[in-house]
């Protein structure tokens, strides 16, 4: 318990020492291109925290484009999450389904999903239906090929268990098949959480009218390095946040799955 | 002990692959009297696990006939259970030990404090009280067939079908386990055909043993156990009809022919000496 806590401290001060160390170093360059973390800090504060009480501390600026594109990347994920889902299932349980729908499958995963940016953009036209197109053609495929993976080898023992005992059809889906497929999924969805992201500055930078993408091409534009730095600084805390998130539902999710593979392994 | 049949198997004849493919099974002739406890002893690859799941639907063979109760069985009968040598597989890990239990009885009984009450009920069978909220994988390797064993009684079967149950535990458990077994039958009147490598355990348990030979499995000798009830895991097994009975099943399974005064033996002869490697495997199957 001490050591574990004394190894949690350790990581903590090797990322503390890292950003001191840069404040001196980016002190001392005075650069205008690599400004010092504090100035990035109190510029993040001043463009986005330093709201009223009444709307969380959120700035306008935060509510107009930090929110929509969280809302995208919850759109683009859930539509990923669905789709995948339900989709892997099916595929990952039918021998015929996969059977045809394998090499599609293999080749369309290997299609960055970023190149179909121009097509979603004639398609949909810029904005977020163009955003959540991106993110979820993108995100769909981790969990997608995760979840097929995971039905197939569902346990044959525990399937002629199911039989044996007789469970229908539905109970067989709900209480064998999807717990037994939830690990993979889990580990697609972590892929896509993080691809997420990616895909979602990648949309917006290629033509939005809000958005962290679009506030980045702003800053970029009026060469204002600081708000830059506060931006990326932002994406890569939401980005952090996003895989806290994922881990505390998988977490929560799967309890049984770390416990029984700690005892058998 | 009515002596009416319970199981009748006819002509049971099965193979894996296409066409007449590599043969598994052949032509097994075999009657299960309601609230017998048969054995099935044999070598490994004699297809006494292919003959369980015949006789419980799973598989459909490729000929010949299994009836339970009056009905001919072409997929998983009413009022049949089953008990599968791998415990740690066979039972769902995201389920608790109640659940687990409880799961199969969603089909009979739609009020989940009944099936709880019934899932509980059994495990206090088993001795299991107290892991109800437990995952399976909490427990020991003979706690969690205990769980398996429960599961199956829960479903209140007429038939209990057990696929070497006791395989993979210490042999101090199997003890208990096999101690379990007795009790529950001569609680609950079941029939019960359990398939088993281990001779010893074949003939503490049974009332008959079944041996067969190695694959494709034939019916070598079906064997009557003489063995007054109830039986000690220490007094019974000293006795001089059990040491017979051991020796007898064991030379069957070995492919030797039956001692002086032994019952019918089908093949031996003719199985003797022309795979002699199989029935090293047989031996070393024992372990």
């Amino acid at each position: 318990m001490s050591r574990a806590s004394g190894r949690l401290a350790a990581r903590w001060a090797v990322i503390a020492a890292a950003v001191v160390l840069w404040q001196v170093w980016a002190r001392q360059q005075g650069s205008s291109f690599f400004p010092p973390p504090s100035a990035i800090a109190a510029r993040m504060y001043q463009q986005w925290f330093s709201g009223p009480a009444s709307h969380l501390f959120l700035t306008p600026d935060a509510v107009g484009n930090v929110l929509p594109s969280l809302g995208r990347i919850a759109a683009g994920l859930a539509i990923a999450v669905v789709v995948g889902g339900v989709a892997g299932v099916a595929i990952g349980r039918s021998v015929a389904l996969s059977g045809y729908l394998d090499p599609l499958l293999q080749f369309s995963r290997a299609l960055p999903a970023v190149t179909l940016v121009p097509v979603f953009i004639a398609l949909f036209r810029l904005g977020t239906e163009m955003e959540v197109a991106t993110i979820a053609f993108g995100t769909v495929w981790p969990i997608l090929l995760n979840t097929i993976d995971g039905a197939r080898s569902v346990d044959p023992v525990q399937m002629e268990t199911a039989r044996a005992f007789r469970l229908p059809g539905w109970q067989r889906l709900t209480k064998l098949i999807i717990p037994a497929t939830m690990p993979r999924f889990f580990a697609g969805l972590r892929l896509s959480v993080s691809l997420a992201l990616v895909l979602m500055v990648f949309a917006e930078l290629a033509g939005s009218s809000n958005g962290l993408g679009y506030e980045m091409n702003n800053a970029q534009s009026s060469f204002d390095m600081t708000w830059v730095w506060a931006t990326i600084v932002l994406l890569a805390l939401l980005g952090n946040l996003f895989n806290l998130l994922e881990l505390a539902v998988e977490h929560r999710m799967l309890g049984w799955h770390r416990g029984a593979r700690g005892r058998v392994p | 002990m009515t002596g009416t049949a319970m199981l009748d198997i006819t002509g049971l004849t099965h193979a894996f692959g296409p066409g007449t493919g590599h043969p598994v099974l052949d032509d097994i002739t075999l009657t299960v009297d309601e609230g017998e406890l048969v054995s099935i002893v044999g070598p490994s690859g004699c297809g006494k696990s292919t003959l369980l799941r015949c006789v419980a639907g799973l598989i459909r063979p490729t000929g010949g006939r299994v009836v339970l109760r009056g009905e001919p069985v072409d997929a998983v009968p009413d009022g049949l259970a089953v008990v599968f040598q791998d415990y740690s597989r066979s039972l769902f890990p995201w389920l608790s030990v109640r659940d687990n239990v409880a799961l199969p009885l969603r089909r009979t009984q739609p009020g989940r404090a009944q099936r709880r009450a019934a899932a509980l009920d059994a495990l206090s069978t088993v001795g299991l009280t107290g892991t109800a909220q437990k995952y399976p994988w909490q427990l020991s390797g003979g706690m969690q067939q205990r769980v398996a064993i429960a599961r199956a009684l829960a479903c209140d079967p007429v038939l209990l079908l057990m696929d070497e149950p006791f395989g993979s535990v210490d042999a101090q458990t199997r003890e208990d386990l096999e101690d379990l077994i007795l009790a529950v039958r001569q609680d609950r009147q079941m029939t019960i055909l359990m398939v088993t490598h281990d001779i010893d355990e074949s003939v503490y348990v049974g009332d008959r043993v079944i041996v067969l030979t190695p694959g494709p499995g034939r019916v070598r000798a079906d064997l009557p156990v003489d063995l007054p009830a109830p039986r000690d895991q220490i007094i019974t097994k000293e006795l001089p009809a059990f040491v017979r009975l051991r020796t007898e099943v064991s030379r069957l399974v070995r492919g030797q022919e039956g001692g002086p005064g032994s019952p019918a033996d089908r093949g031996g002869a003719e199985y003797w000496g022309r795979d002699r490697n199989r029935s090293r495997a047989a031996r070393a199957s024992q372990e």
